[in-house]
Parts: structure tokens; sequence; C-alpha cells
């Protein structure tokens, strides 16, 4: 809809805050000066001739084009500052020549006032010399293992709220991000905190969070004998709110951390791992099984699992249900703002981060068994791999629809996903 | 502060097609979640499909608007089929998960660069409406008063429109009081009861996923027809979250309720981005707060919705024409 590029539009405002300069810009780039995108084409240090460079707007919207000249140069006048998208057209590179980076056919670039920004295109020989299958699976594997146990740490809250109190909570998503912008303020921003200290500072206040929306909102609200639909649009509220006041702090610009932003990679035979994601692995993987421990063996573990089990019995035999509830919002909420420092760490931090997060960890969560800590565990790391390795043979932009064909498929052969019970259908 | 400017711009977003197409996508929902009972948060994906298929039948393939037209909306009718008949037989929640994330799902493969040749892409597909704005007989020149203005061709649009959704609402309400509205009204009260009763559940509830899917897929027909074109970025989750809000907005479960939802939906949704315009331009204000406020009305506009969904929940969650007893719908 039109609302969504109009909010698009906002924001790409509200990015460069420099509403004047748009009306200028059109007459500054006919004369070679304002905004422009150019570059130059080179293979083996020689020009490449005769290559279709495009550019649209962040909507949509075609810009302009231009063909690279004999001396391998291009160049494409913009109509103002603002973040557009740049296609090389692969097609009309000469034979035996390619991206060197196929991820990067397209780039997506912001451009300040008045700045003719230049675009690498880095060509390269074609495929053959790239690494073999074997290869490319061992690294995906890799990735996808990192990215599962990512989106596992983060699914645990979503699935064992939704275990207690039969909410599936469209605000999930947000609090991932939160957890990721709040570290990121607390290492960039204005107190320059190293990012372990920042992530735990993150950590705890998106933990308050959880457990302030639970306790001050949803509580009353159960009091109140409120459905299940009725409750998720209260969550779906809270996810609209919580992301456009993210976005109207954080602006809409994709931010990195600054401490562990550029590694040297470890290699062990096929693999190879940044020292930093190596530690994120390990420390999610010491996260999970300290979870899994909780639920096994403490007392308010046990009392997580009887009231996901059947909430009047757990009561009945003395439970409290409400303090377990908040104790998983708050927990919950903290496994999730964990999970989105180590997602902002491995790529990138922006303000839809864990809204797109969210589609994964609900496959994740149906996957393994709606309600239950360990289903929302093996489903996320199944979903990571899927997602991963289906990169070696297709193209990276629709890894997560193999996630989808793996739902589905689990749907219909085993409707209450890989951990869950039978009755739990319904 | 212009607030003759800033009504004039709720007004026309009331009443302009982006009302419209809200409202036909809100009584698709009504029909799905009001009446039988299916929490369908991919609606989104059915107006993409009715958008697409019609822009590729003309710009990609060539053909003619009036075949593009049925051809997107058979494939919202394939697309509830594919949908419904895996995770129909499930509980209300698996399906307002796989329906949230199906439609994403195909939102990315049409904008994915494999599928470019067909879809557009990124850059979606322009110029595939002449054949209906041919038809406008209306008189060229702008109609109304200040911000309060309509073009001949968005008069077109909307007169359209409107008689859609006059149409569609009036299909809705026969459907819900023939005998296949008891039936499918009685799934959404109890299930069991009507199995035993030797309905096959699962195909009416099919039926009502593809009749509500199709009239989500003309909202999206509307919507590329009055832009001309698509692009895979009007097709993001949040679309289906506004349709919910509109329906929830105007009551679940009436005939009135999707379409005055969607109306006041948009009135107040512009009204607020207007004023937040107004409000920045104001030259008492603090210089620090008018830069803050400046190009922030999209977001801040959407942040207060969010409020405002979690209010209605909490002092109204019927809605403005609902029926507290329906509340115990769906989960």
């Amino acid at each position: 809809m039109s609302n969504a590029r109009s909010l698009r539009i906002a924001v790409a405002l509200l990015a460069v805050a420099m509403l004047p300069l748009f009306l200028s810009g059109p007459a500054h780039a006919q004369d070679g000066e304002g905004e422009a995108f150019s570059g130059t084409l080179r293979f083996d240090g020689e020009p490449v001739e005769g290559v279709r460079i495009s550019v649209v707007d962040v909507a949509g919207q075609t810009i302009g084009e231009a063909v690279s000249a004999a001396d391998g140069t291009w160049r494409i006048p913009l109509p103002g500052p603002g973040t557009y998208r740049a296609t090389i057209d692969i097609d009309t590179l000469p034979e035996g020549v390619t991206l060197r980076d196929p991820e990067r056919e397209t780039l997506e670039v912001t451009v300040t006032p008045g700045r003719s920004r230049p675009l690498i295109f880095a060509l390269g020989e074609g495929v053959t010399s790239g690494p073999t299958v074997g290869e490319k699976l061992a690294q995906a594997v890799l990735n996808g293992v990192k990215f599962g146990l990512i989106i596992a740490m983060c699914a645990i809250g979503l699935s064992l709220i939704f275990g207690l109190t039969g909410l599936i909570n469209f605000a999930h998503g947000e609090l991932v991000t939160l957890g990721a912008i709040l570290a990121w303020y607390f290492n960039a921003d204005t107190f320059g905190a190293p990012l372990i200290l920042a992530g735990v500072l993150a950590v705890v206040v998106a933990g308050a969070a959880g457990g302030g929306v639970e306790f001050s909102l949803l509580r009353p609200l159960r009091a109140r004998r409120l459905g299940g639909f009725q409750f998720m649009v209260v969550t779906i509220g809270l996810s609209l709110l919580a992301r456009h006041v993210m976005l109207l702090f954080f602006g809409p610009d994709r931010e990195r951390f600054v401490d562990y932003a550029l590694q040297a990679e470890w290699t062990f035979g096929p693999f190879a791992v940044t020292p930093r994601d190596f530690t994120i692995m390990a420390l999610s993987t010491v996260i999970l099984i300290a979870v899994a421990v909780f639920l096994q063996k403490a007392r308010t573990g046990k009392a997580i699992r009887a009231v996901a089990d059947n909430p009047e019995l757990a009561e009945s035999s003395g439970i409290d249900v409400d303090r377990v509830v908040l104790v998983v919002w708050i927990a919950g909420a903290a496994l999730a703002a964990v999970g989105g420092v180590f997602f902002g760490s491995v790529e990138a931090i922006d303000w839809l981060m864990g809204f797109r997060l969210l589609l994964l960890m609900f496959a994740a969560v149906v996957l393994g068994g709606l309600g239950t800590a360990y289903g929302a565990m093996v489903g996320g790391l199944l979903i990571g791999l899927v997602t991963e390795v289906s990169t070696v043979w297709a193209s990276p932009e629709i890894k997560s629809v193999f996630a989808l064909g793996v739902l589905v498929l689990v749907l219909l052969v085993r409707p209450q996903g890989i951990l869950g019970q039978r009755e739990r259908v319904g | 502060m212009e607030f003759d400017v800033i009504l004039g711009n709720a007004a026309r977003a009331g009443l302009g097609p982006q009302a419209a197409i809200f409202a036909l996508a809100a009584i698709g929902l009504n029909l799905h979640f009001g009446y039988a009972g299916l929490l369908n948060f991919g609606q989104v994906g059915f107006m993409m499909l009715g958008a697409y298929g019609t822009a590729i039948m003309v710009a990609t393939w060539g053909g003619s608007l009036w075949l593009g037209i049925p051809f997107g909306l058979g494939l919202c009718v394939a697309f509830a089929l594919a949908l419904g008949i895996p995770t129909l037989r499930l509980r209300s929640d698996y399906f307002a998960i796989t329906t949230i994330a199906a439609a994403e799902i195909m939102r990315l493969l049409i904008r994915s660069s494999p599928a470019t040749d067909i879809t557009g892409g990124p850059f979606g597909l322009q110029a595939i409406a002449t054949s209906f704005y041919d038809l406008n007989f209306l008189p060229d020149g702008r109609f109304g008063w200040g911000t309060f203005s309509f073009s001949s061709n968005q008069l077109w649009v909307m007169l359209v429109a409107w008689v859609l959704v006059v149409l569609c609402s009036a299909l809705v309400l026969g459907l819900i009081r023939s005998p296949w509205g008891r039936v499918v009204r009685a799934i959404r009260e109890d299930e069991d009861a009507v199995l035993s009763l030797g309905k096959n559940t699962v195909a009416y509830k099919l039926q009502a996923l593809a009749i509500g899917g199709v009239i989500g897929g003309l909202a999206g027909v509307i919507d590329a027809l009055q832009q001309s074109g698509v692009g895979s970025e009007n097709f993001e989750p949040q679309v289906t979250f506004f349709a919910w809000a509109a329906l929830i907005l105007g009551g679940l479960a009436t005939t009135v309720g999707p379409v005055v939802g969607a109306m006041l939906f948009w009135f107040l949704r512009e009204g607020v981005e207007s004023f937040i315009r107004e409000l920045s331009a104001q030259s008492w204000l603090p210089s620090a707060l008018a830069d803050f406020l400046d190009g922030a009305e999209g977001a801040i506009s959407v942040a207060l919705m969010g409020v405002g969904l979690v209010a209605l929940m909490a002092l109204r969650p019927q809605g403005i024409f609902g029926r507290r007893r329906n509340l115990h719908l769906g989960t």
C-alpha cells in the first residue's frame, strides 16, 4: 500500500533531515555536480565496457540507468540525497566475467547532499575457481548452527509464554530489537561501554521491560477475562508501538557495534569462523543448556513445566501461576535480548531486525512444538540449518522460503511439531 | 494551525481509494474470522496475488487487463487451497502463524532476483491500468474544496472501489444468512457438533477461506489499478495488521464494521499525520522538537495506532458496532 511507501519516504526524510536540499537536487545533477552514483568497472585491470547499471529509489521507482563507457566509467545522477539501490545487470557482463561476490549484485546506499558516491562492483573470474560444494556445505552448516542457536534462544520465551498463557506474542521480535538497540546505545553512543557490559545492561533492561508489560498490562487484562484473540491484538498493538518508537529514536539505518566488528577468521579444516562468532556459538550453547537444566532441576523450572502442562492442576497444587508467568516473561524477554545482541554482532542492527526474525521464530516454535522450551530449541536449530544450507544451491534472497517449506511439510505429517504432544493440536 | 487543511486531508484519506482497499481487505477478514473463525494473518498475501496476477498478465505477458483481473483472483483461490488443505485441520493459532509466514515468504519470492523476469523483482511492474482509465466517463479536472479534492481518475477509482465494497458487503451478508452461512457460523461456535451432524467442516472452511481471500484479492487489484503498478514493498506484513486494526475498530461479525472501520482508520491516521506536519511548521515550537517532528509523522501515527489498539482491547474490545457476545471468538 502507499502507506508503507509514505512511511518509507518519511523514514528517508528522517534520515537525512535536510528537506530543502531535495528541492535543489535535479538542477545540480544536470551540471555534473550534486548527488550521483559513479564508478569504474575493471576486470584484471582492464576496463569493462557496455555493462548496464540501473538505480531505483527505496520505493522501487526507477531513477536512471547507465552503460559503462570504453574506459569502464559510468555515472547516474540522482534527484537528491537519500537511499537508493543500484543494480548491475549481470547479463550484460562479458563472457567469463562475473561478480566476485554474487550477493553484491544490488547495493543499497545512502547518499548525502551534494556528494557523488562511488560504487564498487568487484568483477572476478567465473565460478570455476570458487569453493567446492563440500566446502560451501560445511560453511553453510556452521552458519546454520550459529543462526539456529540464536533463533532458538530468541524463541524460547515465545514458546513458553504460549505454553503458559496461550498467548501468541507478536511483540516478541521487538524484544530482540530492543536488546540490540540498547546494547548499541550503551556501546557506541554517549556511554562508550565495552560491548560485553553494554550487552549485559541491555539484557537486564529488556528483561525488566518484558516483566513490566506482563505485570502492569497483561496480568490486569487476564484478570478481566479478555479472550485469546484480544490478547493477540494487544501484542500487535504493543509491537507497532515499540517498533515505531525505536524507529523514531534509532532511525532507519543499519548500524554495527563498535567492538568486534572486524576480525580475522580461524580455520578448522573446512570451517572458517571468526573468534566473535565462535564465542557467540559457545555462549548460546551454554545458555541453552543452562535453560534446560533450570527447567529440569530448579523448583521454578519444574513449576513452569507444570503450569505449561496443566494450569488449573498446577494452581490447585499450590503453584503461584501469576508468579511463574512473570518469571517466564522476564526470562523470555532477557533471552530474546541476548539473541538480539548476538544477532546484531553477527549481522547488523536495525529497527526491523526483530520483526523479520519473528517469522522465523514462529516457524521454529511450530516446527518444534508450540508451548515447549525444548521444541523451540530443536525447531530453531532446524530452521537455522535449513535456511543457511539452502544457500548452497539457491539464491540467498529466498533462504527463508525453505524454512516455510519445512514448516508446511511438518504440519502435513506431524502437525503437533517434532516434540509436541498430539492433544495440543486439538 | 490550519485546521481546514488537516480536516481536508483526513477526510480525503477516509473516503479515498486506500480506505476502500482496506475496507475490502477487512470484509474478507471479517468473513474469515468474524463468521468462520479462521484466524487469517496472511490477508496481504491474497492482496499481493490479486495485484501481481493482474500486473503480470498485463505488463509481463502483454495480455488484457480484463484477463489479468480474473487471473489474479484465480491465484487467490489457488493460494487458499494450498494454504488451507495442510493447515485448516489444525488449531487456529497454528493457522495464524502459518498464514503470516506464507504471505511473507511469497513476498520474498516475488521480489527475489530469479523472479525478476516475471514479477519485476525489487523494481515491480508499471503501466498496467491504461484500459481501466480509458473507461473513465467522468469529466476532466479536479473536484472538491481545498485539500479535500480529487482528480478525475482518482474519483473513477474511488467510484469503482466503493461500488465493489458495497457489492462485497452485500455478498457476505447474503452468504452468512444462507444455509451455507449457518453451517459456517456453527463451525465457528462448535466444530465438533457440526462434524457430528455429518458436515465436512474442512470443505466449508476452505470455501470461506477462498471467498474471503478473493475479496482480499480484489483489494489488491484496486491497489494495482490505483497506482497503475505493483511493488513488493506495498505488501509487507504490516498491511495485514492494518486491515485487522480497521476490522477490529469497526467491529467483528458485523456488516458495516469493516467498512466504517477502514474509513475511520484512514481518517484518523491521515488526521494525525497531517496534524504533526502542521505542528512541526509552527514557529512557537522549540526548534529541537520541531526538528524531531519533521518527517516523523509516519512513525508517530503508527506508534499511536499501537496505543489505540491496546486501549481499544482494554476499553471496548468489541469495537464500534460489535456485540460483546461475539468476543469469545477464536482461540
